[in-house]
């Protein structure tokens, strides 16, 4: 019954679960792009005489209060919510990467200093620290994006610490420290590439956690303007007649789910394929 | 308990920082905000300018910026985290209204998601790489993955709206707690079963574990005695870092179950760049946490003793 062995590490394409999550965020990525081929009428397209068709062959997933064409704006707010994902996700890797690379890389009085100011961002609870950063920069969709790139920023600056630690400590770099390279180069030519794939595979998964709170932020009505195709703006416009359209808030809702869902299980995925 | 002074000394001055270098982020992030509270204030009024500069003297916005702060930090020293612009009213007085329903959610979320996640944890842990793992395993990152804002709809679409069993929105009552504390526990659940199959894997790998077994004790001993005891330390102390998400949890469920509380308070806040409230959530949300870490860091250190001699 007890057993207990090192995990086996498997290629990308031999995992089914990860496999799938990036078919759906590529299909996901396409059909944002593809947005204005696809359904050409646009988001904000109302017809009175469509309210609150249910999904069926007039509208394939329903449509909402204002006649809106739910799929329409789901294809739509793709570009809204994936943009914020992949800002929210460049600001947390811009700045976090920096920092923990150089706590990890140079050590000593640094590391101590860089992470307990690190510590201490992290003790604000990630999603209250995005609704303050909000509060300073005001709402919209840039805005939102930075505030929870910035609360990720301090999670992926403890990690980038801790695997540049780990490769620190490798004999090469002791090597390279020896015969005399500046701490810097170290950091950048030596220490950066061996810690990438760990960084990587974090990454993806901090794409999941600022899609998941940039969304609760944008239907809290903190982020975009109303009336948005931005996936949790939707959910919450849809809110208000659940019990008359559940599909209205529903569809976004489970748009949202599998995109995170992808994120969390790709990045699962590429750690175990990069073996960290 | 007869824990060293040391150990737990060192940890609560770390707390302290902690919470002085959170209420000091607080101060200046909010300091860079731009426009003028006293023209925000009374904006609505159609105040004269000398009545907004009148405002500004009296806020103390006018002093050097070092004043503000020192004047600012030894208030938060005797708990006191200034008024309200909006209302007037002290801050602290307004969060403490609210934390009441807060704490009742986040506490009936702790449970349901501790009980939930350590259950699939150690199943998936003990019966690695059998469907149960798979299963559980899969559950916790759906549980990871799921926004509570959209869960919370179909839960009240399901029990409330359809099966009419127990009310969607409001509060009064144990009643009104089942669905949010099921929504947010269930989201709380995933992680904390990751970190529990995690730790009880490491457990059950290790040569104690070994030696129980090969002493003949039986499975079901072994894992209830040594293997969980083992494991519960280190679960505990991850699980107390849990507690920020549980915050940041809660403020979006009480929306979505329009529950009064420090979620309420907060976006109010946000949205009338009320700052006073923001900045004094935000510092009593660092204070919860700190809190809830220092205690599971002794209750960590009391059940490992190895942990009291460590430096750092």
């Amino acid at each position: 019954m007890i057993e207990w062995t090192a995990p086996p590490r498997r290629p990308l394409l031999r995992q089914p679960a990860a496999l799938a999550a990036l078919i759906w965020l590529t299909l996901a990525g396409g059909a944002a792009i593809a947005a204005p081929v696809l359904a050409p009428a646009g988001p904000l397209a109302a017809a009175p005489e469509r309210s609150l068709l249910p999904p069926g062959p007039e509208a394939v997933l329903g449509t909402d209060l204002l006649g809106r064409d739910i799929l329409t704006r789901l294809l739509w707010g793709g570009r809204w919510t994936l943009q914020m994902g992949l800002i929210g996700m460049a600001v947390a890797v811009g700045l976090g990467l920096p920092l923990g690379l150089t706590a990890g890389s140079l050590g000593d009085r640094v590391d101590v200093l860089l992470m307990r100011l690190v510590d201490g961002l992290l003790a604000f609870p990630g999603l209250l620290l995005a609704m303050a950063a909000v509060a300073v920069l005001g709402t919209g969709l840039t805005p939102v994006a930075v505030a929870v790139g910035l609360a990720a920023a301090p999670p992926y600056a403890r990690v980038a610490r801790s695997v540049a630690l780990e490769v620190r400590a490798q004999p090469y770099i002791e090597a390279a420290r020896a015969t005399g390279v500046p701490p810097f180069r170290i950091a950048l030519r030596h220490i950066l590439p061996n810690a990438a794939p760990a960084l990587i595979a974090f990454a993806t998964t901090q794409l999941g956690w600022v899609l998941l709170n940039g969304a609760a932020l944008n239907f809290l009505g903190l982020g975009v303007p109303p009336g948005t195709p931005e996936w949790g703006a939707m959910l919450a416009e849809g809110r208000a007649y659940l019990r008359e359209a559940p599909w209205a808030g529903g569809f976004p809702g489970l748009a949202l789910t599998l995109t995170v869902l992808a994120a969390n299980l790709l990045g699962d995925g590429l750690q175990e394929a990069l073996g960290v | 308990m007869g824990m060293g002074v040391g150990y737990a000394g060192r940890r609560l001055l770390g707390a302290v920082f902690v919470l002085w270098l959170s209420a000091t982020l607080a101060f200046f992030a909010l300091k860079l905000t731009p426009g003028d509270p006293a023209q925000a204030l009374l904006a609505a009024s159609g105040a004269t300018a000398e009545e907004v500069a009148e405002r500004r003297a009296q806020l103390g916005l006018d002093d050097p910026l070092l004043l503000q702060y020192i004047r600012y930090i030894l208030a938060i020293g005797q708990g006191d985290l200034g008024r309200s612009w909006l209302h007037g009213r002290p801050v602290g007085r307004m969060i403490l209204e609210q934390l009441g329903p807060t704490a009742e959610l986040a506490a009936a979320a702790m449970v349901v998601g501790v009980v939930l996640g350590t259950a699939l944890g150690v199943l998936a842990a003990v019966r690695r790489r059998t469907w149960v793992d798979t299963l559980a395993t899969a559950l916790a990152v759906v549980g990871l993955s799921t926004p509570t804002y959209w869960s919370g709809l179909l839960a009240i679409l399901l029990f409330s709206l359809r099966l009419r069993w127990l009310p969607a929105t409001g509060e009064g009552g144990a009643r009104h707690l089942v669905l949010p504390a099921l929504v947010l526990g269930f989201s709380l659940s995933g992680s904390i079963a990751r970190m529990v199959r995690a730790q009880v894997a490491e457990v059950l790998g290790s040569a104690f574990v070994l030696a129980a077994r090969a002493r003949g004790l039986p499975n079901r001993r072994v894992l209830f005695v040594h293997v969980l005891r083992a494991a519960a330390g280190p679960a505990l102390a991850v699980t107390a870092l849990q507690f920020g998400f549980l915050l940041g949890g809660a403020v979006v469920t009480e929306s979505v179950f329009a529950r009064r509380g420090l979620g309420k308070l907060a976006v109010e806040a946000i949205l009338w760049r009320d700052l006073p409230v923001v900045r004094g959530v935000v510092v009593v949300g660092a204070l919860a946490y700190v809190l809830v870490n220092l205690m599971a860091d002794l209750l960590h250190a009391w059940l490992d003793p190895r942990l009291r001699e460590e430096t750092g």
